[in-house]
């Protein structure tokens, strides 16, 4: 039963890692190196809050923090794809950028200082709907159906992007726009547009991530809120080889990592350590993965280089 | 053409300027009042709804507001990391700004503040400092408020709550100010329910709500039915609630967290100390090198007011404590016999600790689950 409870907070914990993931992995296959996923993060957790609080609506939540999410990742694409700036100093102004954002607007919500502002009840009744007769299997019901709707809309937008990106092709054309612009360029492909549109959808993923955590997960406006989440999922879409389906674990494997720091505090290996765990295992799973090169498993190979038609 | 439009704007700047000159010194002269200006350095974010910035902000603003302080006299400064020199160009920029009282809000500002009201070129400015030892005999004081005579009162609150004998307690960083919290509350929470025992869980970070509620959930999940928090934020308020166990807030008063869960709240009562301060510094009557430790009798902490939710006899039991403390009668590590987890005796019948040794404490009290590195 205990460990119900422990996948059950695991899974809550994992899934914005989850979408940020995703939404790096969109940008990277479209051979951009987003280093604003966590500014992206709070840019969503804000829309989704003060919609959430001005409208009572879910949908309507979600869809603010997509575009707003998207909204951010628009602003780093002008500046890569169309300007043509450096990723890296464009990424990290994004988280900058996004995280002030989210704090200025955040703290107008608020109307005075010190005035409290939350998610109303009837918001978070309506996200934490669950499946009635599922949930109260024993054992299992908590662990796989006791779940807000939200983590399953997540995991089958993981699956489908998966789907996308793999099988379809559009999601060839956007591997080649990855792998090489000119070659995709030479063979038709508009480069520009395949970036722009998927940055942007990677936008949405984090907006996404963001709105789980403020107006699902935390209910409170705190300026705090993400928390590093963001640069979790920059780091573990290595861990993932740039494959949705991998991020489902890699975000699981942390998510759980990071609650057996908090279960054994009280045993004799120093708490030092074991908070250490989330990002040992990630650091040795990253070893792993790049000592056996495959070709399928590697960063697009264009990623981080800004394309520029002239230069061929 | 833009030669003209230089012209002016130039015009314009200068003017600007000249009228800006004439507004300052109209305040006339002799009002103790006007001449203050008042600067203040947070740890954290004033707009957050719950936290210890928070509160020393509402204390400040309601000091200032009942004694005529205008808000234009408050300078503020958020979220100055404490880690290293770099606050200290934030005190000194304060300064710069005119500021003649200076107030530094977390531990660490300690050893930078005491180099600034060291220094000669600042023996006319006053400095307060919360939660830190640092003081001189010309400009310097500190202050603290004694919370775990808050947590005593809380933990009574807890032990008549609980069912599961259970009770988890989210707490920040391993050091002497939240030990003494978790001790108190225990002890607190031992004085009505015995066999009940506080189950610790480290967060090291002081604000990161999603670490603080899933910290909240493991110990849920592991049968607590009542929790409580040493952190910044109300996460932990809210994952009881959502988990429909009992809660007890810190800082501010948390009933607006965890809702119709509220038990009640550890508090904060700044704004008296911040009143009586402004007022001896208006007076002239301000003094340099206390170490003020304010507990329950002077107002600086208190209990928040219990919600429904509490055992029945609870009210009656809290009263009664809280007038001991009033009157001087009891204290929490004072004349009874107080073991550690190891059974060794702390404090016997006719023994207590000093303030020397609740300011160093770096043990745990029987009946608490939970190490410290």
């Amino acid at each position: 039963m205990i460990i119900a409870s422990y996948i059950y907070i695991a899974v809550r914990v994992s899934i914005p890692v989850l979408l940020g993931i995703t939404g790096a992995i969109f940008n990277e296959k479209a051979g951009n190196t987003n280093l604003g996923i966590e500014g992206m993060m709070y840019m969503g957790a804000f829309a989704g809050f003060y919609t959430a609080v001005a409208t009572n609506s879910v949908i309507m939540t979600l869809i603010a923090a997509c575009l707003f999410g998207a909204f951010g990742a628009l602003i780093y694409a002008f500046a890569t794809v169309s300007l043509r700036t450096n990723q890296v100093v464009a990424g990290l102004s994004l988280t900058i950028f996004g995280q002030g954002v989210a704090r200025f607007l955040g703290n107008t919500l608020s109307g005075g200082k010190g005035e409290s502002v939350r998610i109303p009840d009837a918001v978070t009744q309506k996200v934490s709907w669950k499946i009635p007769v599922l949930k109260d299997i024993p054992f299992l019901g908590r662990a796989l159906f006791g779940y807000d709707m939200i983590i399953y809309l997540s995991i089958v937008l993981v699956v489908i992007a998966y789907f996308y990106i793999n099988k379809t092709r559009t999601g060839l054309n956007l591997r080649a726009v990855g792998e090489n612009p000119a070659a995709a360029d030479a063979a038709g492909i508009n480069v520009s547009l395949y970036k722009y549109v998927h940055i942007c959808i990677g936008g949405a993923f984090c907006g996404l991530a963001g709105a789980y955590i403020g107006v699902v997960y935390l209910t409170t406006w705190g300026n705090n809120m993400i928390a590093g989440k963001g640069w979790i999922a920059v780091a573990l879409v290595i861990f993932a080889s740039w494959n949705p389906l991998k991020a489902i674990y890699g975000s699981l494997l942390f998510g759980i990592t990071s609650l057996i720091a908090l279960r054994f505090q009280d045993s004799p290996i120093s708490p030092y350590l074991l908070e250490m765990l989330p990002y040992l295992v990630t650091v040795i799973i990253l070893v792993i993965t790049s000592v056996k090169i495959k070709k399928e498993n590697q960063q697009p190979a264009s990623c981080g280089v800004n394309y520029f038609r002239e230069e061929r | 053409m833009y030669k003209k439009m230089i012209l002016v704007m130039v015009a314009i700047v200068m003017a600007l300027s000249v009228f800006s000159g004439c507004t300052g010194d109209n305040d006339g002269d002799g009002d103790a009042v006007s001449k203050l200006k008042i600067g203040v350095v947070y740890i954290g974010n004033i707009s957050e709804p719950v936290g210890f910035s928070t509160e020393h902000y509402k204390g400040i603003m309601a000091a200032a507001k009942s004694l005529g302080i205008k808000e234009s006299q408050i300078l503020q400064r958020e979220e100055v990391s404490d880690n290293d020199e770099s606050c200290k160009e934030v005190f000194e920029s304060l300064i710069a700004n005119g500021c003649n009282v200076i107030i530094g809000t977390s531990y660490g500002y300690g050893t930078y503040m005491n180099d600034l009201a060291n220094d000669p070129a600042y023996k006319d400015i006053i400095f307060m400092h919360c939660s830190g030892e640092y003081k001189n005999d010309v400009n310097f004081s500190n202050f603290f408020g004694r919370m775990y005579q808050a947590r005593y009162l809380t933990g009574i609150v807890a032990g008549l709550k609980t069912e599961t004998n259970k009770i988890g307690y989210v707490a920040a960083v391993g050091i002497p100010e939240v030990i003494r919290g978790i001790n108190a509350f225990t002890l607190g929470v031992k004085s009505v329910n015995p066999d009940a025992e506080v189950i610790v869980r480290w967060t090291n970070t002081w604000g990161n709500p999603s670490i603080e509620k899933s910290t909240a959930e493991t110990l849920i999940s592991e049968g607590c039915d009542v929790i409580t928090q040493h952190q910044d934020t109300d996460a932990a308020q809210i994952a009881a609630r959502e988990n429909k166990v009992w809660a007890i807030g810190y800082h501010s008063d948390m009933a607006v967290s965890s809702k119709e869960y509220n038990l009640t709240s550890a508090i904060w009562n700044l704004e008296a100390y911040y009143e009586q301060q402004f007022t001896d510094i208006i007076n002239g009557e301000w003094k340099p090198g206390v170490a003020y430790w304010g507990g329950i009798k002077e107002g600086v902490v208190d209990i928040a007011p219990l919600s429904d939710n509490v055992a029945e006899g609870t009210q009656a039991k809290v009263d009664e404590v809280l007038a001991k403390f009033k009157d001087g009668s009891f204290d929490v590590f004072a004349n009874y016999e107080i073991k550690d987890q190891d059974g060794n005796v702390k404090v016997t019948a006719d023994t207590k600790l000093t303030d020397e040794e609740l300011l160093s404490m770096m043990w745990f009290v029987e009946g608490v689950v939970g190490t410290i590195d």
